[in-house]
């Protein structure tokens, strides 16, 4: 296996008015591709921070971050975002879900980006919900959702363009026990059956259990395998 | 799934307040459309005047009368080509609030100076020979259901008595503006009873119209008549039909001006309206900017999202009241005492002004929204609480 995220010497500091805020401290790791990565630690320890960096939706203050072989630190906005809608499947805590538009539609989003076509975007997201088990809720509202519906519509939304990585932020965070364990279950399904690498922000021990790797965070530094 | 589509279902997202900001810009539109209506036809007096004619009146104020007998030196004046006259009768028609220009004319040469009045060979020579005959607008016979040979009674203020006159033409109008609501009849009947009942009041004309060869001369021509009749009892001051006709809007000038101010105004709290409609919109959908941008959604996608949306709402709330403003405007109308306006239409200026209002409120009520969703980085959107 190869290192499809490479994160060297990355710091991290936002500022709020003068002060400067110090996130993560010259951190360094990397994940290899097919890796199932675990990212725990306490509120404010830079999890979501390194997560927000590997996905490409924050940038970092210094270092090197090179993802599916491209350093995205040195990507302009739109070619970042570009980059990210080919590249990056995002899974939220609270689902983010459009609410205005069905599951199908909600899904289909991110693949009005691409030049398929209207079959072969039918054929996707169709796919896409029958793998997360929602192939009889196309045409529901995410209001019309249990929460557990809603994070599964939110998965289909990440896979269905196929890119390399999932990144998770929390995404059982909001969930209760069983569709949590519903959720894990399919991200394990989607590492070892459709081979994504996944990395996973959570506070749950159990949760993580699911990953291959954990790591810790404590105060932005990186403290323990 | 289409963008077009999602911007619909975010236009409506909340009914009740999309459908009042809607009701609020139609509502705008038409009260831009009536008052730009009012304040065009106003307008619209000087825009029907003819650069070829002048107007000689009284000097001191248009209420007093000039001699008859200036016609023959008016009509000497070189580059003069044809000189005519009217008074000014009032009088009243079934109803005082039948309100419409009643004049007193020359029938040899009125047509003549006023080309734009249409009227057939036939009826202007019927009208010339009867001594007691009367030309009237289309819109009066219209109005009044009148028709060629139809007896109409005056019963006058300004020349009190009963005047009876019968219906020998109806002018219609060459151009869009041309007053269709006037009454002529013959100045020799009203003059021939002043000669006998008030006889100083006789062989008097309410103003000269004058036309004229070459209109660049008109300062040169204005300058000779009055030259004409300088030091007499009776000074005159002559001028440009256009001229002349500014004088009588310039009277209520400030009205139509705050008028004028007041439809751009109402254009202006509408953006306002809008604008706040759309700030808040986007600002309970600072999350799902954030989700787009996150998903790949560039900037120029989130344009299209806020700044149709924005587009939809307005463009649906000026169409809406662009289509109502004409049935408003006749209502307007019809609610004026008859022949108020001598006519009245929402000119093509005002539907155009109305539709360039609708695009800017659109637009303009999108900027600070698009500004706001591209300047937020997706990590803040994220972290927003609405």
């Amino acid at each position: 296996m190869s290192a499809i995220i490479q994160v060297k010497n990355v710091s991290k500091s936002y500022w709020r008015n003068s002060l400067e805020i110090p996130v993560l401290n010259n951190l360094s790791l990397e994940v290899q591709e097919g890796e199932f990565l675990g990212l725990m630690g306490p509120s404010g320890s830079g999890k979501t921070t390194l997560l927000n960096l590997i996905a490409g939706i924050d940038r970092p203050s210094d270092g090197e971050l090179t993802v599916a072989g491209t350093d995205i630190a040195k990507l302009s906005e739109s070619a970042l975002a570009k980059w990210r809608s080919s590249h990056i499947g995002f899974v939220f805590q609270f689902y983010n879900l459009i609410p205005v538009l069905t599951a199908y539609e909600n899904v289909e989003l991110p693949l009005l980006l691409t030049s398929f076509s209207k079959a072969e975007r039918k054929q996707r997201v169709e796919t896409a919900l029958t793998i997360v088990g929602l192939g009889d809720r196309m045409s529901h509202y995410p209001k019309q959702l249990s929460g557990g519906q809603e994070q599964r519509v939110a998965i289909a939304r990440a896979i269905v363009t196929d890119p390399v990585i999932l990144v998770a932020d929390e995404p059982t965070g909001d969930l209760d026990k069983k569709s949590a364990q519903e959720i894990l279950i399919l991200m394990d399904r989607l590492n070892k059956e459709f081979k994504k690498t996944i990395v996973m922000v959570t506070h749950d021990p159990h949760a993580a259990e699911k990953a291959s790797r954990q790591l810790h965070l404590e105060k932005g530094d990186l403290v323990g395998v | 799934m289409k963008v077009l589509k999602l911007i619909f279902k975010n236009a409506l997202r909340h009914k009740l307040r999309t459908l009042l900001t809607i009701f609020g810009i139609s509502i705008a539109v038409i009260a831009f459309g009536l008052l730009r209506t009012v304040v065009t036809i106003w307008d619209s007096s000087v825009d029907a005047t003819m650069a070829n004619r002048l107007i000689t009146r009284q000097a001191v104020s248009f209420i007093f009368p000039l001699p008859y007998s200036y016609k023959e030196k008016i009509e000497k004046v070189p580059g003069v080509n044809k000189v005519t006259f009217a008074t000014w009768f009032q009088g009243v028609y079934k109803d005082k609030n039948n309100f419409f220009a009643r004049m007193a004319v020359d029938p040899e040469t009125m047509f003549d100076v006023y080309p734009e009045y249409i009227i057939s060979p036939e009826e202007l020579a019927a009208f010339k020979k009867e001594r007691n005959a009367c030309v009237i607008g289309a819109d009066i016979a219209q109005q009044h259901k009148l028709k060629l040979g139809d007896q109409m009674v005056l019963e006058g203020d300004i020349y009190p008595g009963r005047w009876e006159f019968i219906v020998r033409g109806i002018y219609k109008g060459k151009n869009k503006n041309t007053d269709k609501t006037q009454m002529l009849f013959h100045w020799d009947y009203v003059n021939e009873r002043m000669k006998v009942e008030t006889p100083v009041r006789a062989n008097d004309v309410g103003w000269y119209v004058v036309q004229i060869a070459d209109p660049n001369k008109s300062a040169l021509i204005s300058n000779q008549i009055d030259a004409l009749f300088k030091n007499s009892t009776a000074e005159t001051k002559t001028e440009t039909e256009k001229a002349f006709a500014q004088g009588f809007v310039a009277a209520s000038g400030a009205i139509i001006t705050a008028m004028n101010v007041m439809s751009f105004v109402i254009i202006g709290i509408i953006m306002l309206v809008l604008a706040n409609t759309m700030i808040m919109a986007a600002r309970e959908r600072t999350r799902e900017y954030a989700v787009f941008k996150t998903l790949g959604f560039s900037a120029k996608h989130l344009v299209g999202l806020i700044l149709g949306e924005s587009m939809v709402i307005s463009f649906l709330g000026g169409g809406i009241g662009l289509f109502l403003t004409f049935p408003i405007v006749a209502g307007f109308e019809q609610a004026m005492p008859k022949g108020f306006f001598p006519f009245f239409y929402i000119e093509p200026i005002t539907v155009v002004l109305a539709s360039v209002a609708t695009v800017l409120v659109g637009l303009i009520s999108a900027i600070f929204p698009i500004h706001k969703a591209l300047n937020t980085k997706i990590v803040d959107g994220f972290r927003f609480v609405g």
